[in-house]
């Protein structure tokens, strides 16, 4: 595409060359953030339509119980109170703490939580197992098959230096900021639902099945949201049974869960340990790995995560996992599903091992960059993440010696993902007045979605941003996928771009008599449309939109199609600093770095943005956030934001990017970026502090208690 | 919310007269009530609010006494030049409560008179604990956050931010109620509950907390708190100690732990192993392990010994300044 005049082309659906972008790469400040960071922007838990109810949800205190008698009639006799519903009534049986038992409409917010208590449950209660560490008590674990590849044994027995050692990570919580919930209206038989959600295209057909109506009676809005990282793709119980008190009591119904509902039913990510065994030859290369791993998420256990991380084309190796059910909610996709924890039980194993080989990390893993998918981006991401830590002049070996009570460390880990675009359609309407807009069911979940599709039509066009208007969050547009996998970036850039492509054809198509041109001469940059390489022979945007006609011209775009827009496939490297208190076992985070390539970037502010989000997410479950369920009752002791520690942002260090642009990355097209900055902060701070400290802390979040243990010698897990 | 009256008295007497009766709970810089009340942890049957109550608020720094009243926000404390410059460790306790609002809304007395923090209190199981079985709920589940020297039945901690550096300091509260005033030493507005239903604290009804005095200036004071976080969080453990005596000779030492103890606990026998000797580290080292002398962890709290003794280290030589 260096030539010009093929630049003028828009059959063949591409991105344009470097040097003609105007939009794409560029740093753009997110377009929602002024309404956001003032307050105005409307998140589905402010919708306050006339004559709205509040809702709230009793839930089961006991994690496994039988629900041997209830009654709802004191609740209904309260003033305020508008419908009472039995979700899960006698007889049912209850298989985790924080389940729901009955639903509360009512005039206030207070009328319904006077209601809950008033509603008489009486359980029997039933043994519970909350505490899947100790696998050996499991009451239902379930083994999986084991699968070997080539002969590890015999690697094992050749091998020059193997580790071995049980390594773990808890249960954690999404701990979405807005909680799951929704406010249903009913007009007649037709349904809206304003929903924080992470699928309003798909969410309406759920709604519909589940009530009994059809979906074409089903509208979805989500303009904002305040949070999902996988969580939120269905409109779950309090959906339906929010609608269902709003059909019944004739009037709006809002029904947000409340904190401790949030962190103990509404998302978790599964728990990961694992007995691993690895061994590499008097060169530092990879021979053997071998892995007995096991974990929860929740009651429905949890599948086998991808073993070894990364390094999967190592060939000797044997995979063992037991699924552990426990008495808990079950797990959710949280952002990057199963990728954390594999790279935590992968990373922190090869870190040890190139310490028990006197090897430096980062040259042990370049010396085995044949084992993963792809070596040459990973060994230039690895020579810059070293180059911006500095790593040559301070990286050390292991300290075994306490000279002072502060300890500092530097940890390395590298990462994967796919980020393929999901499928999308679009619809681009230019109207005659020179207004553009874009129109699609897909959300912006926090990610900048609404931006960088307006990056997308604005550079197509030739326009600013200020000039476009990106509409989503509702299902009445054009269906495009849910926002996870990282694949909404693919999917609404790809589909948007066809779309403005061919609504732009169409323009110039009618504008080029005007002009004495050829359509295929004609170029839209800067607000003009010129002949290329005739930029006097030229109109005005605005002009040539008033010869289109009386009505809007519109072309609507999809994902998959033609063109080379899109791939998929990406891999970064982080490093952490951390400084360790040796008398206190508490743990800093200094810096962290993030080297990530995600193909061609559509905004770099915003790129950079999901980086930052990502690591601080990362410093979270590497030092803090944790499920903690109680053995005694079941429930969980930190359900709250008290003792379910966030990072703040006191504790998350310097943090650096850099996103890998230019050849190489660029002509690959765009690529998710919402899920692979959150997968190495476990291992590489959990490295970092192996590093600082000279033992291996083996379970995050790497807490005092557990950091003192491992400097103890103490503190095996199981 | 179960429903209450809300009281707003103009003067203490007023306020000592509606706490008289039966369910009446003081409603201070409401961080903490308010919470408790939605939750259903604890209900109510009025709430004084004593924030109109002129007398309650100030701080007087003059003439070698520190004298704050109960109503003083934690903020309004730290603000205070003189008070700092008189006793500059109460700085360092503000500064762990790293939340402005905190700061800005709860109040010295409120501070001192907080509820604990134990998640069994806190989801409904009263301070106790007590499971069906009869036997400790703490004990037999999760006492990571727990009490190193539970006392009785009682295992959780006290969870002030000043009161480890008032008892160190020998700080006096002067209590209003029905009977006149009363002023006790700090220390003496805590007890350990014997029975669900009892309170951590010695107040009686109708009695409220009016202010707190010490002197300054006697000792060379310092708090040491470990926290996980630097943004908002509880101290794991937490240290304060007051050094009194002129030169490198200490004629008596206060040391007192937060955060082990159903009540802020003094540690005698620390302090008088510094008595009547000149400050070394190694002795400083030695009133350290002394501090945990007696601890009886449970199976997830055996760390907190050692948090103790580091932070009682470290208050010792940040009070020396002899700080590395």
């Amino acid at each position: 595409m260096a030539d010009t005049a093929e630049g003028t082309s828009v059959a063949d659906y591409s991105w344009p060359e470097v040097d003609r972008r105007g939009q794409i790469g560029r740093r753009r400040t997110r377009l929602d953030g002024p309404v956001k960071s003032t307050g105005f922007a409307r998140y589905p838990s402010d919708q306050n339509p006339p004559g709205l109810l509040a809702a709230k949800i009793l839930t089961c205190p006991h994690a496994h119980a039988r629900i041997v008698a209830l009654d709802t009639s004191a609740a209904e006799a309260i003033p305020g109170v508008r419908v009472v519903h039995v979700i899960q009534g006698e007889g049912s049986e209850i298989q985790w703490a924080g389940d729901e038992v009955a639903a509360v409409a009512a005039d206030t917010e207070d009328i319904a939580r006077d209601a809950l208590r008033a509603i008489q449950v009486e359980y029997e209660v039933l043994p519970h197992f909350v505490t899947e560490k100790h696998r050996d008590r499991a009451p239902a674990a379930q083994p999986g098959s084991e699968r070997t590849d080539g002969d590890p044994d015999a690697a094992f027995a050749s091998a020059h230096r193997t580790v071995e050692q049980t390594l773990g990570m808890p249960q954690m919580a999404h701990m979405c900021l807005e909680p799951h919930g929704q406010v249903a209206s009913w007009d007649g038989d037709e349904l809206e639902v304003h929903a924080s959600t992470q699928a309003v295209s798909t969410l309406a057909g759920q709604f519909a099945s589940e009530l009994g109506i059809p979906a074409t009676q089903v509208r979805i809005r989500t303009e904002y949201m305040g949070g999902g990282f996988g969580s939120k793709f269905s409109p779950d119980r309090w959906g339906i049974v929010g609608a269902e008190l709003a059909r019944e009591a004739g009037a709006p119904v809002k029904l947000f869960l409340d904190r401790d509902q949030e962190v103990s039913v509404a998302g978790s990510r599964p728990s990961a340990f694992a007995r691993v065994r690895v061994a590499a030859d008097e060169q530092g290369k990879l021979v053997a790995w071998d892995s007995d791993s096991w974990g929860s998420g929740g009651l429905p256990g949890t599948g086998q995560t991808p073993l070894p991380y990364v390094f999967s084309r190592l060939p000797n190796r044997r995979l063992r996992h037991t699924s552990v059910p426990t008495n808990l909610a079950g797990s959710r996709a949280w952002r990057a599903p199963n990728h954390p924890q594999a790279c935590f039980l992968t990373m922190a194993s090869l870190d040890d091992l190139a310490n028990e080989l006197d090897l430096d990390p980062i040259e042990f893993l370049d010396r085995n960059l044949e084992f993963t998918g792809r070596a040459d981006v990973y060994r230039e991401e690895l020579g810059i993440a070293a180059g911006m830590a500095g790593w040559k002049e301070r990286w050390q070996p292991r300290k075994r010696s306490r000279d002072s009570a502060l300890q500092r460390g530097l940890g390395v880990s590298i990462h994967t993902w796919g980020g393929r675009g999901h499928a999308s359609n679009c619809d681009v309407t230019v109207h005659p007045d020179g207004a553009v807009e874009a129109r699609l069911g897909s959300q912006d979940i926090g990610t900048g979605t609404r931006t960088i599709v307006a990056q997308v039509l604005a550079e197509t066009f030739g326009l600013e941003l200020p000039q476009v208007r990106v509409s989503l969050g509702d299902n009445r547009f054009p269906q495009s996928g849910p926002s996870g996998g990282s694949s909404t970036v693919g999917g609404v850039c790809a589909s948007t771009r066809r779309a403005a492509q061919d609504a732009l054809r169409e323009v110039l198509t009618r504008v080029a008599p005007g002009l004495e041109a050829d359509p295929e001469q004609l170029t839209a940059a800067g607000g003009r449309v010129f002949v290329e390489g005739e930029p006097s022979r030229s109109m005005s945007w605005t002009e040539a939109a008033s010869r289109i006609g009386g009505a809007p011209v519109s072309a609507q775009g999809r994902n998959p199609g033609p063109g080379r827009l899109i791939s998929s496939g990406v891999g970064g490297v982080q490093i952490a600093e951390v400084e360790v208190d040796m008398d206190t076992g508490v743990v800093h985070v200094e810096r962290m770095i993030a080297v990530q390539d995600c193909g061609l970037i559509v905004n770099r502010r915003l790129a950079e943005s999901q980086v930052y989000g990502g690591l601080i997410m990362g410093v979270g479950y590497a030092l803090f956030e944790e499920w903690i369920p109680d053995p005694v009752t079941g429930r969980l002791l930190n359900a709250d934001m008290e003792f379910y520690k966030l990072a703040g942002l006191l504790d998350v260090g310097s943090l650096e990017v850099h996103m890998m642009t230019g050849p190489g990355y660029d002509e690959r097209g765009v690529i998710g970026l919402g899920e692979p900055p959150v997968i190495s902060p476990g291992a590489a701070i959990s490295n970092a502090v192996a590093n600082a400290i000279g033992v291996r802390v083996p379970y995050l979040p790497l807490t005092p208690d557990r950091v003192l243990d491992a400097l103890a010698g103490r503190g095996g897990i199981a | 919310m179960r429903p209450f009256s809300y009281a707003a008295p103009a003067t203490v007497e007023q306020a000592v007269s509606l706490l008289e009766a039966e369910g009446s709970e003081v409603l201070a810089g409401g961080t903490d009530l308010l919470s408790l009340l939605k939750d259903d942890v604890e209900q109510v049957e009025r709430l004084v609010a004593l924030r109109g109550i002129e007398d309650l608020s100030g701080i007087d720094a003059s003439g070698g006494r520190l004298r704050i009243g109960s109503m003083t926000t934690l903020q309004e404390l730290r603000d205070h030049a003189d008070a700092m410059a008189a006793e500059p460790a109460l700085g360092t306790a503000i500064d762990g409560v790293a939340s402005a609002q905190l700061r800005a809304m709860g109040t010295v007395g409120g501070d001192l008179l907080q509820r604990p923090r134990c998640w069994y209190y806190r989801r409904g199981f009263g301070l106790l604990a007590q499971g069906e079985n009869g036997r400790s709920m703490v004990t037999e589940g999760d006492n990571r956050y727990h009490a190193i020297f539970p006392e009785g039945d009682a295992r959780f901690v006290s969870p002030s931010s000043l009161a480890p550096l008032l008892i160190a300091l020998e700080a006096e509260a002067t209590v209003h109620g029905p009977d006149g005033e009363r002023r006790v030493p700090v220390e003496a507005l805590y007890r350990t509950p014997r029975a669900e239903g009892e309170r951590e604290n010695t107040l009686g009804p109708g009695e409220l907390l009016v202010e707190v005095t010490a002197s300054v200036g006697a000792a060379r004071s310092a708090v040491y708190e470990v926290r996980q976080r630097r943004s908002l969080d509880w101290p794991l453990m937490a240290a304060a100690v007051s050094l009194y005596g002129e030169g490198p000779l200490v004629d008596r030492a206060r040391i007192v732990l937060g955060h082990a103890a159903p009540t802020p606990r003094l540690a005698a026998a620390a302090g008088d192993l510094l008595a009547g000797r000149e400050l070394t580290p190694e002795r400083i080292v030695e009133a350290a392990e002394a501090a945990v002398e007696g601890a009886r962890p449970m199976s997830g709290n055996r760390y907190k010994i050692q948090l103790a003794t580091v932070a009682v280290r470290r208050a010792l030589l940040r009070a020396a300044g002899m700080e590395a």
